[in-house]
């Protein structure tokens, strides 16, 4: 007789659950600073030490430069490190990203995705995250609280693999899932630990063996470093693979870096990131009971970006239409537009394709605006063409 | 862990592929850096001209010049980095600096 698996059950919103996943982790440092929509993890993870639920050092910094200075050092020296911010908080970390991850620390860093200023707006997009595409972490995308929770427990297990040691940012829409409550399952703390034991970082800071950190490379030797950490991220996607595996043994949850939904026969593919990839399943769902062929391509990994897998999937697609959340002002569409744009040219994949931009600073996207926009697209298919490149949805003309 | 030698990397004999990680290097000492591959010019000393009034091996900011038996001094080449001050401090110009 098989043993029965007790489901621990929570309801817990989406900060939350990544305070607990990381109290789980059992994280040795912990730096940051306050900043909406993910002031709540900190102040969770802050209880927790304060209650000795958690041995950890937590360390309230002036900025969030210093929190992730902080971190740096902390992941340098061989501590679990975990810090969290979101919007302005992660623009002032910037210089120390790239940092980072050029020095391989191992942070794990929960975003909760706010828009930037100005205007001043504390509500959702990726502008935040999109500003850090190119900073050499490796960026994972939550749908939903319990993703948000098992994406945090992932990281750790992808930032401290030995063979890449990155950093990694677990990234959840800013108030639609930071502040919504929603049932999850949890892991047993024996659990977590047996998924993530602590182990050495190999290159820790050591009196006994010194290393320089952080050295100086002039012209004769800079562009190599550059290209070691060219192939160093390539090696997350293996990576990646390797931790969900694992992960789906204790939890019963699969995780890709691209989650399709529906794509098979589909010939029209959206793809988006974070929670609207939920509000497009539950839609296209429904218009597949009326025979609409549509599918979903949700990325949970955007940073590498699983190019290979996208060209699968969007291979024989009549249409795709990507969902942008931020946009980058002056170029040719939003940064996952252009990046699906490049992934279709070079996989030879010529269909018609058109960048969506939506949501910027909370803007609502409901299951009334998928409607629209899945109707949009079936119309567009019709006639063969888009009659733009680049929609802004939603926006009040 | 790759252990690469310092001096390899500021000779050139390397690739992408043998660099330690995010350059975290083994930290040498100074005796152990061969900074004389950072010259273009070599001080040569003319020892019949050389009155062995050690102001060279007093300037020399790397200690690069020694005094051997007999009070005559040298350059220690795996050093010297080229600077030429030992060349401009010489009273009898006894020192000249010559393209490597």
């Amino acid at each position: 007789m098989s043993e029965l698996k007790q489901i621990r059950r929570m309801a817990l919103t989406g900060d939350e659950a990544v305070a607990y996943a990381a109290k789980q982790a059992d994280v040795d440092v912990i730096a940051a600073y306050p900043i909406t929509p993910q002031t709540i993890i900190v102040e969770r993870l802050s209880r927790y030490v304060a209650d000795g639920e958690l041995n950890a050092a937590f360390i309230q910094a002036e900025s969030e430069h210093s929190a992730i200075s902080i971190c740096l050092g902390a992941a340098l020296a061989g501590a679990r490190t975990f810090t969290s911010t979101a919007s302005q908080g992660l623009a002032l970390m910037h210089e120390i990203l790239h940092i980072a991850s050029s020095m391989r620390a191992p942070i794990v860093m929960a975003i909760a995705n706010r828009a930037l200023n100005s205007p001043l707006n504390i509500h959702c997009d990726h502008s935040d995250v999109m500003n850090a595409r190119d900073t050499g972490w490796i960026h994972l995308f939550a749908n939903n609280v319990q993703e948000a929770y098992d994406l945090t427990l992932m990281a750790f297990k992808i930032a401290e693999n030995p063979e890449i040691l990155l950093p990694v940012s677990v990234n959840l829409d800013g108030f639609i899932l930071t502040h919504s409550v929603e049932p999850l399952e949890v892991l047993s703390d024996e659990e977590v630990q047996q998924y993530i034991p602590h182990i050495p970082y190999p290159y820790r800071i050591d009196f006994d063996r010194p290393l320089a950190y952080g050295v100086m490379a002039l012209p004769d030797t800079y562009m190599e470093f550059r290209r070691q950490f060219y192939e160093v991220i390539m090696k997350a996607p293996p990576v990646f693979r390797k931790a969900s595996e694992s992960f789906s043994k204790i939890s019963g949850r699969v995780y890709d870096m691209v989650t399709p939904y529906f794509v098979e026969d589909a010939e029209i593919i959206v793809i988006a990131l974070g929670s609207t990839v939920e509000t497009l399943r539950y839609v296209a769902r429904k218009l597949r009971g009326r025979n609409v062929k549509i599918g979903v391509a949700g990325l949970t990994m955007y940073r590498p970006f699983p190019e290979k897998e996208i060209a699968n999937i969007l291979a024989n697609a009549k249409c795709v239409a990507v969902m942008d959340r931020a946009y980058s002002y002056g170029g040719v569409g939003g940064p996952l537009y252009t990046d699906v744009l490049s992934t279709l040219y070079k996989n030879g994949i010529r269909t018609m394709t058109a960048d969506f931009v939506y949501g910027l600073g909370g803007r609502d996207f409901k299951l009334t605006d998928a409607e629209e926009l899945f109707n949009k697209l079936v119309r567009s298919v019709e006639i063969g063409a888009f009659d733009q490149d680049i929609y802004w949805w939603g926006v009040r003309e | 862990m790759t252990e690469i030698d310092v001096n390899k990397i500021v000779k050139g004999e390397f690739s992408w592929k043998t660099l330690p990680p995010a350059a975290m290097i083994k930290v040498l000492t100074s005796l152990e850096y061969k900074t004389g591959t950072w010259r273009i010019e070599k001080p040569i000393i003319d020892q019949s001209k050389c009155t062995r009034c050690l102001l060279c091996w007093i300037y020399c900011p790397d200690m690069a010049v020694k005094r051997i038996d007999g009070g005559n001094v040298e350059i220690d080449y795996e050093f010297c980095k080229g600077c030429g001050i030992c060349a401009e401090v010489c009273p009898p110009k006894a020192i000249k600096m010559v393209e490597e």
